[in-house]
């Protein structure tokens, strides 16, 4: 069971990232970015190619010291994220915008991501096929813990990166002016605007810090399990009811939520097959909205 | 030489499915056209009718059958109690989560029938017990089989289609112009003031969404029959609900000649594309050919929410004031 | 000289129109009210003014020049600042601090001076630098919501009903701090559903009512009228 918990709290660490760039995206864009999965599978697919293209240079496919991967993948992260949050731009720049202005009721919006979404995954699937792939092969090492858990240095790996990256993310929303003004338009959009805050630069920061995440914790995931084009789109459920859980708007709550369901969803698969993990969130939300529909968080 | 036989009976069997897709887009219509609900899981209450029509029309596996096929109800009661069942429990699928999440706001609704279409998919896919698993049930009863030689059969299976099609079809344009439907479109266009009226707006709400998930239920069952087979890999995001909003969106929502509409033009443009990409496409990358649906469809619903999102026919006037 | 000035300004929501050609002008220096029943479109000739809407007709002049129809972005570097009405016109998950901060955003340079210089004005907000906006009593938030405005200097400051919701000693409290700041020179347009209290704190005041300028002058004259204390001050 501890082996469980501490799995959980991996895939936990990785639902945060998912989650805190919807969460944001959804209270200040209005709507529900059914494309969010989808760039995280595109993040970890274009990582995937450029590691791949730098499979050339030996060097940089060893894998760093107790770490499964080398230098070559750690490199590939950058190209990935500037991929994703320009994607996210763009979708955003030519679809999310121009229903924005024409003040069309959010379902729209919903629906349009849903397109983009299957737009994303056609493409992937196209270019890529329908395969499973890796990052690496060969057997990954394995760490001991204290309480019997049994850890890959890559999971470790997963959770310090997903932390640090929290840390720097509370950094950014509190320290700096972006973050507040991001904060703002969240909290008041409309007082924002008398304000003299840019709405609309806010929102492209939003994106590009959304799109950034994803890309990130598309990765990650694929390095804790495999690369497919369905793997963003799996994910999507759960984070949806992440951000439910934790209260939309709260990145507070997207972190607990994202930790609480990470452990439920491992922990059912003692009793569940694995694949059934979606259909676990799912009954976590049934429960949700029958005890605290707004969340742990939630506001207004 | 021009083989009228064979391109008979591809428009007939074209004309069926584009008729089945009717019905999921009449349903879809009036839970989305008419009263604002974003239903992104119809694929559940799809699936739901085609195995509840499947499982309530065939007998339970007996003798050399049972090693194979894993079925935990059979009934084998004739195709109309099928359907019956169908819209039966789809609708109580439908009032479970509209109970469950219409007084929430819009979000949770979404998210909810996304959560149960992938939820039943995978409880079919993986309990086999219950119907066979992946592998589905094949065989499913064909109505009025009997009536005419094999050869001619679709052409009776699309006139019942037909047949239900029309019905739904007047049954919605009754209720669109009756004082039902007026609060429906009132509480789409601004809840807070259909709410004022004194309109108890969660029972309007309740009633749309159930009317449209025995609508789409239904469908689902005629689906079934028709394919004789079915399996959970049917039931997907892909083809079993973002088709079917092109569908709805492209003919124009809220408008019931233009689901229908929309659901020729789309399922017209599918065939086209498996044609089209048949031919084009070099044999080693078929496996990836069907995604190119993907892209397609999902341009062609953004390209239409972006530039003509009343779809192609838009909504109608209806004369009514309310 | 008219700092501000309003010409024949129609406007309205979507296809509603609300107000039906309205002209004022603000003098520089002075307070200056627009009182008037619900409905009557004061909100809506704020927003306008502060470029929230645009005037389908007519013109805005702020220092002589034309800004009919600029967004907030453009006017809150031209000396104009808004105050919306409660209970949104904070960022409640922000801190006081925070919130200030946010009120100088457009400016480049060091805030922490001028912060000083409201918490001084709102001594009661300069101990509660670090809670949650959204914490503090109405009459708090009231309080940093004009400090939020203030963060920006501006010459004019355009407030929305100011004592919605605070008990009448608070409306008092805030009146006094409006005047004040009056008295600094900040030029003060405001409109308000409490007529009485406004026309005691203003210089000058208009009637709104339908969309339509109904009566116009000097502050304390319009509270001994008869006809107007009939009409919007509840008197027999």
């Amino acid at each position: 069971m501890n082996q469980l918990i501490a799995w959980g709290l991996v895939l936990g660490s990785i639902m945060i990232l998912g989650a805190i760039g919807l969460t944001m995206s959804v209270q200040i864009a209005r709507f529900f970015n059914f494309a969010h999965g989808d760039l995280m599978t595109l993040g970890a697919y274009i990582a995937f190619l450029v590691s791949g293209l730098l499979a050339g240079a030996e060097s940089l496919q060893r894998g760093i010291g107790p770490f499964s991967f080398g230098w070559g993948l750690l490199l590939s992260f950058i190209p990935a994220i500037l991929v994703t949050a320009a994607v996210a731009i763009l979708f955003d720049r030519w679809v999310y915008r121009p229903l924005r202005e024409r003040k069309a009721l959010a379902s729209y919006s919903d629906m349009a991501s849903m397109g983009l979404a299957f737009l994303l995954r056609g493409l992937i699937y196209v270019v890529w096929g329908a395969d499973y792939h890796f990052y690496f092969k060969g057997v990954r090492a394995m760490v001991n813990l204290p309480l019997g858990i049994r850890l890959r240095t890559d999971e470790l790996f997963i959770m310090a990166v997903a932390w640090a990256l929290v840390a720097v993310f509370y950094l950014f929303l509190t320290r700096t002016k972006t973050g507040k003004a991001l904060r703002a338009v969240a909290d008041n959009p409309d007082l924002a605007r008398v304000a003299g805050i840019s709405t609309e630069g806010m929102i492209t920061w939003m994106w590009g810090i959304s799109g950034a995440l994803c890309a990130i914790a598309g990765i990650l995931y694929g390095i804790e399990t495999q690369i497919r084009p369905e793997m963003g789109w799996l994910f999507l459920l759960p984070l949806f009811v992440t951000i439910l859980l934790g209260g939309i708007g709260s990145v507070t709550g997207a972190l607990v939520g994202g930790l609480v369901l990470g452990v439920v969803q491992q922990v059912s698969t003692r009793w569940l097959l694995p694949t059934y993990k979606p259909a676990v969130a799912f009954l976590v939300m049934v429960f949700l909205l029958l005890l605290k529909p707004e969340g742990l968080f939630g506001r207004r | 030489m021009v083989d009228i036989g064979g391109i008979l009976s591809f428009l007939v069997s074209f004309a069926i499915m584009a008729c089945i897709y009717a019905i999921f887009s009449l349903g879809l219509n009036v839970q989305w056209g008419y009263t604002g609900l974003g239903n992104f899981g119809v694929a559940a209450f799809f699936a739901i009718g085609a195995y509840t029509s499947a499982l309530i029309t065939t007998p339970k596996p007996t003798g050399p059958l049972a090693d194979y096929v894993d079925q935990a109800i059979g009934l084998n009661q004739p195709f109309l109690v099928g359907v019956l069942g169908a819209a039966i429990f789809s609708g109580l699928l439908g009032l479970l989560i509209g109970l469950l999440t219409l007084r929430l706001r819009r979000g949770y609704l979404s998210i909810c029938t996304i959560g149960i279409a992938e939820s039943i998919r995978l409880f079919f896919n993986n309990e086999p017990w219950l119907a066979n698993g992946p592998e589905g049930l094949v065989g499913l009863p064909r109505p009025l089989q009997g009536l005419v030689p094999p050869a001619y059969y679709h052409y009776l299976y699309l006139g019942i289609v037909l047949v239900f099609l029309a019905l739904i079809y007047f049954a919605l344009e009754k209720g669109i112009r009756s004082p039902w439907g007026r609060v429906l479109r009132a509480v789409r266009e601004d809840e807070i003031m259909a709410d004022a009226d004194g309109k108890d707006v969660f029972l309007f709400k309740l009633q749309s969404f159930v009317v449209g998930a025995v609508i789409i239920g239904i469908g689902g069952a005629l689906y079934a029959h028709y394919s004789a087979a079915i399996q959970p890999g049917l039931f997907t995001p892909f083809y079993g609900t973002f088709i079917i909003w092109a569908m709805l969106t492209a003919g124009g929502t809220g408008n019931n000649k233009g689901a229908i509409l929309g659901a020729f033009i789309i399922w017209a443009l599918w065939q086209w594309t498996n044609y089209i990409v048949g031919k084009v496409v070099p044999a080693g990358l078929q496996t990836r050919a069907p995604f190119i649906r993907f892209i397609l469809i999902g341009l062609v619903l953004v390209l239409i929410l972006l530039r003509r999102p009343r779809g192609i026919i838009g909504e109608e006037r209806h004369v009514s004031k309310f | 000289m008219a700092i501000l000035k309003i010409e024949n300004v129609v406007s309205g929501y979507g296809a509603m129109e609300v107000l039906h050609g309205v002209s004022l002008e603000v003098e520089e220096g002075q307070i200056i009210s627009v009182i008037g029943p619900n409905g009557a479109g004061k909100t809506t000739l704020l927003n306008t003014i502060f470029g929230v809407l645009k005037p389908w007709k007519g013109k805005i002049y702020f220092k002589g020049e034309d800004i009919s129809g600029l967004p907030p972005e453009k006017l809150v570097r031209t000396g104009i600042a808004y105050v919306p009405q409660q209970p949104d016109n904070i960022f409640p998950s922000l801190t006081v601090e925070e919130n200030l901060e946010m009120g100088g955003f457009v400016r480049g340079e060091d805030l922490r001076p001028r912060m000083e210089e409201i918490y001084e004005l709102f001594p009661d907000i300069s101990n509660r630098r670090k809670s949650r906006a959204g914490d503090l009593s109405g009459g708090m938030r009231q309080m940093l919501a004009i400090g939020r405005a203030l963060m920006l200097n501006p010459e004019v400051l355009l407030l929305d009903e100011p004592s919605t919701g605070l008990a009448p000693v608070l409306v008092d409290a805030l009146f006094e701090r409006i005047k004040l700041l009056n008295e600094q020179g900040v030029t003060i347009f405001l409109v308000e559903q409490n007529a009485y209290k406004a026309l005691q704190n203003s210089d000058r005041a208009y009637v709104l009512e339908g969309g339509e300028i109904k009566a116009e002058g000097d502050a304390r004259e319009m509270l001994e009228d008869e006809e107007i204390g009939r009409l919007y001050l509840g008197r027999r």
